[in-house]
């Protein structure tokens, strides 16, 4: 109704896979909503399948996926995958964790947009959705 | 939106066919009050039945969201679906917000008949009540028997809240000191059924017996709140809450209260959205209207300028 | 002559201060945010009677020969993929001078279920091996005499099973129990806190871990029945004083509650051991492996009235940081590495894995694996460390700074006794979020260039090599799903399946677990059919997130 309300970014943020390693994904979850975003936190042990109903329950533009157990090339084009499925591939995957260089390749060109490595500064991933989610208006 | 699979302009459709997306977008639309859902609402009005709508609400760290979930496990063993909005309070600076409340209802997560949405509290200014009856409407008409809302209880959300559901449960611990809290945030008067959670631990007799004097001293009303033991974390006393929250149910239809509530309800509603519509054509005037905004920062008149504004009609 | 000492301190005060200080806003203060002094005077020693090395409270270390009498154990944590890779690499090792074998599991193994879940898919191998069966158990220690190597094995939630199929392959070597070494982690606590890999809730967990440490202390005397860890504690981003007060709060948590059960506390409380973290900051390390052994040995003596020394001993393996490794130029992981480990060795550890420098990319090649275990032995027989016992004690700075992680520690024991204790804590969320405070804190002091981390926020490279690396074969996993339905189709069944029965009830009842969990191994029971007959009884835990 206001002219000027915003969209606001929603994104889903999940751990996949088995590990509970959730050091990396508190943090960025943390930074995301310092940076103003509502971010929906899924907590750990996420299948694909249950990362993409709740991102569409929850009318998500942006899914955020971390691993740490070395299953990444199996869970997140799974992800990728069930969107498909879902039909729901305007929504976003990004994903971050420790993952080699050939995988990133591999996993850009299976549709995951971006990878963020360790050591990667939390402005980096907050600049980058900024750039791929310019201010929306409603 | 680039590569958008979900176009607003099939949106009654894919509703109307039962895709739980285009519900999801519509409530986004309500959420951020954008009256493009309007046609949507119109559209599926004739599918528009009215769910049962039960507010938990708590401090946090009383076990609300698993107390929930419990609910929510034994509303399908009755083979009902479910739709729960939790709302969690946004970052007065940021407008950011961490919504968690997920992760306590997983089990559900595959189940087509559950559906949960994390709701922010975000700058709504009141019109979180209104964007909760829109999307209570949306999920009635998508087909969901029984409605959750859940929230914080702490500060104006919950109240709003208390004021869309038909039955509200306030949840309570013994070992969070929260019976001063709950006086001070006049929860006592939105309370339907008091929910005594983690029974298991120490005090919580003590609680119970708390709220009992308390109650004793409340006015008499037709419906005495029960007070409820549960362990949400072993599933204990989950049966007995919802018989609780049916016995209040019933005695709402019985009473005639339940039309009451029902038709008061409208009428809030309708006030909260024309103040709703009259803000914004206020704010609009005035970005639209510079000599009017200039005249009014010199005149510093705000009610004669908003009269004005309004008379103009449309 | 006093009056001669102020003033010459009085004077270096000056002269410090006229001095042009560093301008690169980069903190002073340990990396856990200890403020710093710039310089210890004897001033800052404590007034205490003197502290020798083994002798109470053993802040020296538990020693009185220290590193002269025997070395610490050089011990490479390791595991990946099937058990007969991982039988070959441990092969490698021990002919390379390992000195005892520590197990990395996968992640399958690790939450209690088989290769064959669906959820299994992509993870096995990948983190360790992958055990589905005594089957697996006895290829991963084929031609590997248990009676002769002491074996770490890290798991939790399923800790009793791993420890019963270690002691029916021992078993079929014609070994007996009581003549096995070893670690299991068996440290339930620490997950629920940091590195979340728990199935049961709380309660049903401690008593698993009271059943384990309550069987071993009779049948398998000298295994090390737990090991208390700070190191994911650490790892999931808690300062220093954190790891050190949680994982102290966790130990005598283990201890009250084996009091409960009615064991007496010189029966366990020596076959009890910890595991810590050695992180880049080598002061606050040291100090803080310093503070453990005394905080531990007072409270052993005189809160829980241990008799015997042995009970008040705190003896520790350290891990040198998985975090304090960078993707970026990796090589410099090694450098590392080798000043992590000299701070577990300062600090008196009795045993230490290095860190490859690949870890944080994969699993460790061959030659990574092999540098990192050459960087412990250059630091024993090069450096002459290991000459003197405890060399740093005395210093000025070392002994202020042990003083202020045991004066925090104290702090932290404070709040969770008046939460109710550690479950308590856990389930009020305590632990989880003082750990991710710290963790963004620290993220963001990396972020403003507040700390450095070379190759990541400063001295970075454009044209990164990237190093080779180990990958695990895919076949691997049909191979192993394979095996274990195999396993399944070819055993006994009805000695299975009664079993299997036995364990349930004794799982509804009181009875200590173990002898029907050894009995389920035996019988050819696999991990995940033995878990799922537990979570019958028990249920399983979700965790209140807090972010």
């Amino acid at each position: 109704m206001s002219p000027t309300a915003v969209r606001p970014v929603r994104i889903i943020v999940a751990k996949v896979g088995l590990d509970g390693h959730d050091r990396g994904v508190k943090v960025v979850a943390r930074a995301l909503r310092d940076a103003g975003y509502e971010v929906i936190y899924t907590g750990l042990r996420q299948t694909p399948e249950m990362v993409v109903d709740a991102a569409l329950q929850e009318d998500a533009q942006v899914i955020g996926l971390s691993i740490h157990s070395g299953a990444h090339m199996t869970l997140f084009p799974a992800v990728v995958q069930e969107l498909k499925r879902r039909k729901a591939t305007d929504i976003v995957v990004f994903g971050g964790g420790i993952i080699p260089d050939d995988d990133i390749a591999t996993l850009k060109k299976q549709g995951v947009e971006k990878l963020f490595t360790p050591g990667t500064p939390l402005q980096e991933i907050v600049d980058w959705l900024r750039q791929r989610f310019p201010a929306e208006p409603a | 939106m680039v590569g958008s699979e979900l176009n607003e302009g099939d949106l009654a459709d894919r509703f109307r066919a039962g895709d739980v997306r285009a519900l999801a977008r519509a409530i986004s639309l309500v959420e951020r009050r954008d009256p493009s859902v309007r046609e949507l609402e119109q559209s599926v009005r004739a599918q528009r039945r009215a769910p049962g709508v039960v507010g938990f609400t708590g401090a946090p760290g009383t076990g609300k969201s698993t107390l929930v979930d419990g609910v929510v496990a034994l509303l399908r063993k009755h083979e009902s679906s479910v739709a729960v909005l939790a709302t969690d309070p946004n970052s007065p600076f940021t407008g950011g917000a961490i919504l968690g409340d997920r992760i306590r209802m997983q089990r559900h997560a595959l189940d087509p008949k559950v559906f949960i949405r994390s709701m922010g509290a975000r700058g709504h200014l009141g019109g979180l009540s209104l964007a909760t009856r829109e999307a209570i409407r949306l999920l009635g008409a998508f087909g969901f028997d029984e409605v959750i809302l859940e929230t914080v209880g702490v500060g104006q959300s919950e109240l709003e809240v208390a004021a869309v559901a038909d039955t509200t449960v306030v949840v309570l611990t013994p070992n969070l000191g929260d019976g001063v809290q709950m006086i001070k945030a006049g929860i006592l008067e939105i309370a339907d059924v008091f929910v005594v959670n983690k029974a298991d631990l120490e005090g919580h007799v003590r609680v119970v017996a708390e709220l009992r004097s308390m109650l004793s001293l409340a006015p008499k009303g037709q419906w005495k709140p029960p007070i409820l033991a549960t362990i949400a974390a072993k599933q204990e006393g989950i049966e007995e809450l919802w018989a609780a929250v049916l016995s209040h149910r019933q005695h709402l239809e019985s009473s005639g209260r339940a039309r009451e509530l029902a038709a008061q309800r409208l009428k809030d509603e309708t006030a909260e959205a024309a103040a709703e519509i009259a803000r914004d054509r206020v704010r609009r005037s005035l970005s639209e209207d510079p000599a009017l905004a200039e005249r009014l920062l010199a005149e510093g008149t705000p009610y004669q300028t908003a009269e004005e504004i309004l008379d103009r009609g449309r | 002559m006093k009056v001669r000492a102020r003033d010459t301190k009085q004077a270096w005060k000056e002269d410090f201060e006229g001095s042009p200080a560093r301008d690169d806003g980069i903190e002073t203060s340990t990396i856990s945010g200890i403020p710093l002094q710039p310089l210890y005077t004897a001033d800052d020693l404590p007034r205490r009677p003197e502290e020798l090395p083994g002798q109470f409270p053993y802040t020296r270390g538990i020693h009185p020969s220290g590193y002269r009498g025997r070395l610490w154990t050089m011990r490479q944590f390791s595991g990946f993929a099937t058990a007969e890779e991982t039988n070959r690499r441990y092969k490698y090792l021990l002919a390379n001078g390992q000195t005892g074998l520590s197990v990395a599991f996968d992640m399958p193994t690790l939450m209690g279920q088989d290769s064959d879940a669906p959820t299994s898919r992509g993870e096995i191998g990948h983190c360790g091996v992958a055990i589905d069966s005594l089957a697996d158990m006895e290829t991963l220690f084929d031609g590997i005499p248990l009676g002769d190597i002491t074996t770490s094995m890290t798991i939790n939630s399923p800790a009793a099973i791993l420890l019963c199929m270690y002691i029916a392959v021992a078993e079929e070597q014609g070994v007996p129990a009581s003549r096995l070494g070893g670690t299991l982690q068996n440290d339930i606590l620490k997950e629920f806190i940091a590195q979340k890999e728990f199935i049961f809730p709380p309660a049903p967990s401690m008593r698993l871990v009271v059943d384990s440490i309550e069987y071993c202390a009779k049948e398998v005397p000298q295994w090390n029945t737990i090991s208390i860890s700070g190191y994911h504690i650490r790892e999931a981003g808690s300062t220093a004083a954190q790891e050190l007060a949680f994982t102290l709060a966790d130990g005598m948590a283990y201890v009250d509650a084996c009091l409960e059960r009615g064991m007496r506390i010189d029966d366990f409380a020596p076959r009890l051991s910890f595991f810590f973290d050695a992180h880049i900051d080598f002061f606050e390390e040291i100090a803080k492996f310093r503070a453990a052994r005394r905080i531990w040995a007072r409270w052993m003596r005189e809160r829980y009235g241990a008799q015997s020394e042995r009970s008040w001993k705190l003896r520790f393996h350290t891990q040198t940081a998985g975090v304090s490794l960078t993707a970026q130029q990796p090589e410099l992981n090694i450098a590392r590495t080798a000043i992590e480990a000299l701070a577990a060795v300062l600090g008196g550890t009795q045993s230490l894995h290095t860190n490859a420098m690949d870890e944080v990319l994969a699993l460790p090649t061959d030659k990574s694996a092999r540098i990192a275990l050459r960087t412990q032995q250059l630091i024993a027989y090069e450096s002459g460390v290991a000459n003197t016992i405890d060399p740093l004690g005395g210093s000025y700075f070392i002994e202020a700074l042990t003083d202020e992680m045991e004066r925090q520690a104290e702090v932290y024991f404070k709040r969770i006794e008046d939460l109710g204790g550690v479950i308590p804590a856990i389930e009020a969320s305590f632990f989880q979020k003082e750990i991710a405070d710290s963790a963004f804190q620290y993220q963001r002091e990396l972020d403003q260039k507040r700390r450095i981390m070379v190759g990541v926020n400063d001295f970075t490279v454009d044209d990164e090599v990237p190093i080779e690396i180990l990958r695990i074969d895919p076949r691997l996993e049909a191979e192993q799903v394979a095996r274990v339905r195999e396993v399944r189709r070819k055993r006994d069944q009805a000695r299975c399946s009664k079993a299997l029965t036995g364990l349930r009830k004794a799982a509804a009842g009181s009875d200590n677990m173990m002898p029907y969990i050894l009995e389920a191994v035996r019988a050819y029971a696999t991990e995940g059919e033995i878990m799922k007959t537990m979570i019958e009884v028990f249920g399983t835990y979700t965790e209140q997130a807090v972010v």
